[in-house]
């Protein structure tokens, strides 16, 4: 595809049911009421001249390019603010207009660099474009006068600058800044002929600015350029394609001269993020180019040894004679495999397969077994489909919204100033959470009710919710009895009223006043269509199934389930979290949910793999790492993540690892878990890969190849590969034939194809018969289960208990500009904003151990030790302490416990009893112990 | 399986049924167990159960289970 340029219509869509007929240029136009005369222009293929406007923000009227005359009225009115009318009359092109416009452009020429051939935007460069456009010959006023030409260039943004020399203060940056992102980061300041754009009162970098790169793309000049097309050139195709980072699933136009990447731009027609972006998805992209990447296959016989480069022939060779040897050793059952949310629904699904079919059970289990698999059980449990209800789309209808255990401005960026948005135009806005995040309060935007509540205490706080709703006799009685189950609401609403279940009997429990909760559980029953958005605050707990059916449980009594600005919406961690679960990653599932006793799906399976498929669960992830330490399960195949450093209780997960007789491998980098594996497959990045990730809400996207695979193969081929060597032929032509076979297994994916979905842009499953484009909104008129089910929800408090040794309680995070483990994004320039994990810890328990804000200190549980820097705050209470876990060197999960869910065994993260001790020292021990060798042989050619 | 850790978890999944009266939540913990359990893990359940420690329901639920493996 040649460069993409997607058309600017000048001001947003004002969709509405009524409609205008007006005349432009002699051309009928017929609009939404609303709508601007420059959009309307635009329509019929009528670009008005423009500077400050574009169709991604609010019309702002001050470049004066935009003038039009209309029949009847006098002056030359700006086509962007000026809403259409019936039977308005339009000129755009008089000698009038053409006079005013170029008028306007020699001024703002007079005071512009004249560098346009060695400028890096030249070419893709709006003020050029329009100087072309009003036909400027001349600047009459010439350009000796007072002009900003040596204003200096702020290049501390470690990917893009700001040249202030060109800039026309059109604000479409500090516009940006405001209504698509929501940071209020820039400011103009100064008047008149003073005026600049000003980030804060220092440069870029030390601002506010959260490097979306929303200022970026709406600069109509080269005063905000990535430093990637100033160093490289303006880019001359664009392929679209799905960010691999957050479960957004962003659309992205891939920009690059040749196959060399030169800025990812969010596309606007992408579904999920209509054009914006975050600084990973924009920027943290050069890790797929990193030196560190591994693109040769390399084995060794144990972990003591050097890696060996090999051929991929050797490598498949090695690794499936070794499989097969450790089964006829040990039993079938003695391998298994893990599954990635990082790579595509394609790749997962021939691993589940190979596992299931060539392999010969069920052992295979996926990432989202330690983040999401609560929400897949409860969902199921209460609605009939493990999936979130809503579009991101939906949001802007809702008029209450509930963040539980979410903090969607660090882990789900674009999604979040969209709820931003939706709250600064009026949404009410409770936040449950024990830490004091970005949106209980930030600029514009206030939370009604911060419900602070003790980690660990998530059912109670849920219980004293529903308990509010229905002993106050706010329950959607219509929506129950038409849609719910009679009894099962009945036993729950009984279960529920009991007294214990208060507000006024849970606030010891919870640490929330009840008059607080009272209220909070009063606005979300009554104040409207009312949301809940949460996250790993609510899965990753021993009780995170019950919490997503107490979740569901308070939607349906509320009637908050089946339309617009409503439903219950899990944020999916990571990109691929929701396909990898679609596509049979669990233990116990085949695609679509299914379980494998199921005689007849698994007869399906069976007649079209042409193998006999075990009716039993296999092992899950904690049950492979026992089975290894115990000697009865010997080789671990693992897709795309770093189980070392993100599974909890490292000591354990390495105990495992070391146990194996085999471990391989397949991923970009020697991780962690690489440093125990005995081969490695090297993997593709998003930027190689040719498949579909499936986002948080169900929105099923192309992943297309902006480039060759650098390893030589894609990873599905070296499953297949694989398999084969192993006595299995698994072939397929390409990744969209893996889909055709996804649509003819698995019925909510049964209108999916790659052909769609490049004629349509996305679907959201269930995309079928019934629903050929798909659903956006789940559960409308009945739930997938028919009726919905309410599910009794006792509060089972966590065995994990503080104490005198260990007694606060440690709960985990994620930040904006890092990803997990960090893999990706501690290999680009984002490091520079997250160098290390931190230890936020209150002012008051800070004191009372001598911690020092920086300082060093012991973090202690009764797993294990690791030691970071100390960041005192009273973001979090008083008793709790906080860390992400993106660095190795801190090694977090050292610390958290074999603690799980009690029906998904998710680990309970959020909850570790720990003790902090002031250290007088920087940190003496790696957080994760290199016990396994991550050398190659140096006899061997050098890794590309 | 470590027998603490399969020990663990069986009473949690009991305790998560309990309010439940007796016969529905066993043959709950009973079935939950069936369908995400391995039957390796449901073995050595059975087998431990002479070790005590185990909830009520579980132990209850371990005599679904034998009757169920059984027929």
């Amino acid at each position: 595809m040649t460069l993409l340029k997607e058309h600017d219509l000048g001001t947003p869509a004002r969709p509405g049911p009524s409609t205008i007929e007006l005349e432009i240029d002699g051309l009928a136009v017929t609009v939404p009421e609303g709508t601007s005369v420059m959009h309307a222009a635009g329509l019929v293929g009528i670009d008005v001249p423009k500077l400050c406007a574009t169709d991604t923000l609010a019309a702002f009227g001050s470049c004066r390019l935009c003038l039009v005359e209309i029949d009847g009225r006098s002056g030359t009115p700006a086509s962007c603010t000026t809403p259409v009318q019936a039977g308005m009359k339009v000129s755009t092109q008089t000698s009038r207009l053409e006079k005013l416009r170029r008028g306007v452009m020699e001024l703002y020429i007079s005071d512009h660099p004249l560098d346009c051939l060695t400028c890096a935007a030249n070419g893709d460069c709006e003020l050029q474009d329009m100087a072309g456009a009003v036909g400027l010959r001349e600047v009459r006023y010439g350009y000796a006068g007072d002009n900003h030409l040596d204003l200096d260039k702020d290049e501390s943004n470690p990917y893009f600058t700001f040249d202030g020399s060109k800039c026309i203060v059109c604000s479409r940056c500090v516009r940006a800044c405001e209504e698509t992102q929501g940071t209020f980061a820039l400011t103009i300041a100064g008047r008149g002929f003073g005026s600049k754009v000003a980030p804060g009162a220092g440069n870029f970098l030390g601002s506010e600015c959260v490097s979306c790169g929303a200022c970026v793309q709406v600069c109509p000049t080269a005063t905000l350029e990535e430093k990637t097309v100033i160093s490289l050139g303006v880019p001359s195709r664009s392929v679209i394609t799905t960010c691999a980072y957050c479960g957004v699933g962003c659309s992205f136009k891939a920009e690059l001269r040749g196959d060399e990447v030169v800025r990812m731009v969010p596309y606007k027609n992408g579904g999920a993020n209509e054009g914006h972006s975050c600084v990973k998805g924009r920027f943290a992209w050069g890790y797929a180019t990193h030196k560190e990447r591994v693109l040769t296959p390399m084995v060794r016989d144990t972990v003591a040894d050097p890696w060996r480069v090999v051929s991929w022939e050797e490598a498949i060779g090695f690794t499936a004679d070794r499989l097969r040897s450790i089964q006829a050793r040990h039993g079938v059952g003695a391998i298994g495999g893990i599954t990635s949310s990082r790579c595509t629904n394609e790749e997962v699904f021939v691993v589940q397969k190979m596992v299931r079919a060539a392999f010969g059970n069920n052992n295979v289990d996926t990432c989202a077994r330690v983040c999401h698999s609560p929400t897949g059980f409860g969902l199921k449990q209460t609605f009939g489909t493990s999936a979130g209800t809503q579009d991101f789309k939906s949001v802007d209808s809702c008029e209450v919204i509930v963040v539980i255990g979410a903090n969607p401005t660090e882990a789900h960026p674009v999604f979040a100033s969209r709820m931003k948005r939706r709250i600064r135009d009026g949404a009410k806005l409770i936040v449950i959470d024990p830490r004091r995040t970005d949106l209980v309060r930030s600029p514009h935007l206030e939370a009604n009710y911060h419900l602070q509540l003790k980690p660990g205490t998530n059912v109670a706080i849920v219980n004293a919710l529903a308990h509010v709703v229905v002993t106050e006799d706010l329950v959607d009685h219509e929506f129950v009895a038409e849609r719910c189950e009679p009894d099962d609401f009945a036993t729950w609403a009984a279960f529920i009223s009991a007294p214990e279940y208060s507000p006024e009997a849970t606030a010891e429990i919870t640490g929330v006043p009840a008059s607080e909760l009272r209220a909070a559980a009063r606005l979300y029953a009554s104040g409207g269509n009312a949301a809940i958005y949460y996250g790993l605050g609510v899965t990753e707990h021993s009780q995170g199934s019950t919490m997503v059916m107490g979740l569901a449980n308070l939607a349906m009594a509320t009637g908050n389930i089946g339309r617009q600005g409503v439903g219950v919406n899990p944020l999916r961690g990571q990109n691929n979290v929701q396909g990898s679960c679609d596509m049979g990653s669990f233990p116990h599932e085949f695609p679509g949910y299914r379980h494998v006793s199921d005689d007849t799906v698994r007869h399906l399976f069976e007649e079209l793999w042409g193998r006999p498929l075990d009716s039993e669960p296999g092992l899950r992830i904690p049950n492979m790492f026992d089975g290894a330490i115990e000697g009865t399960f010997k080789a671990l195949y693992v897709q795309g993540e770093d189980i070392a450093q993100s599974d909890p209780n490292t000591h354990h997960v390495q105990a495992a690892l070391a146990s194996l007789e085999l471990c391989i491998v397949q991923d970009l980098f020697l991780n962690e878990t690489a440093k125990f594996a005995h081969v490695f497959l090297p993997g593709t990045s998003f930027l190689e890969k040719d498949g579909t990730f499936t986002n948080a809400e169900r929105r099923i996207n192309r992943v297309r190849p902006v480039m060759a695979p650098r390893n030589g193969k894609q990873e599905w081929q070296v499953v297949c590969d694989l398999a084969t060597a192993m006595g299995y032929p698994m072939h397929y032509g390409g990744s969209s034939e893996i889909m055709d076979e996804i649509a003819r297994m698995t019925p909510s994916f049964a209108g999916v194809s790659f052909a769609k979905l490049d004629e349509v842009g996305s679907v959201q499953w269930p995309c079928n018969e019934a629903a050929p484009l798909g659903t956006p909104i789940m559960h409308i008129g009945k739930f997938v289960r028919g009726k919905g089910r309410f599910v009794e929800t006792p509060f089972v408090p966590t065995e994990e208990r503080t104490n005198r040794r260990y007694p606060l309680i440690l709960t985990t995070g994620r930040i904006l500009s890092q990803y997990n483990v960090g893999a990706q994004t501690r290999r680009t320039e984002n490091l520079g904003w997250h160098p290390e994990d931190l230890l936020e810890i209150h002012p008051c328990d800070a004191e009372e151990r001598g911690v020092a804000e920086g300082g060093w200190v012991a973090l202690a549980s009764r797993s294990g030790e690791t030691e970071l820097r100390a960041h005192i705050t009273d973001r979090v209470p008083q008793g709790v302490v906080y860390t992400t876990f993106h660095h190795p060197e801190t090694g977090v999960n050292v610390v958290t416990t074999e603690h799980s869910d009690w029906a998904t065994n998710c680990p309970e993260y959020k909850v570790t009893a720990v003790q902090v001790r002031a250290r007088l020292h920087a940190r003496t021990s790696p957080g994760l112990p290199d016990i396994a060798s991550d050398r190659v042989d140096s006899d061997v050619p050098a890794l590309r | 399986m470590v027998r603490a850790d399969l020990k663990r978890m069986a009473n949690q999944i009991a305790a998560n049924f309990r309010h439940h009266p007796q016969a529905q939540a066993a043959a709950e913990v009973a079935d939950h167990i069936r369908l995400f359990w391995p039957p390796l893990m449901r073995r050595e359940l059975l087998d431990d159960l002479d070790g005590g420690g185990f909830d009520p329901l579980v132990v209850a639920a371990a005599d679904l289970l034998r009757e169920a493996a059984s027929s």
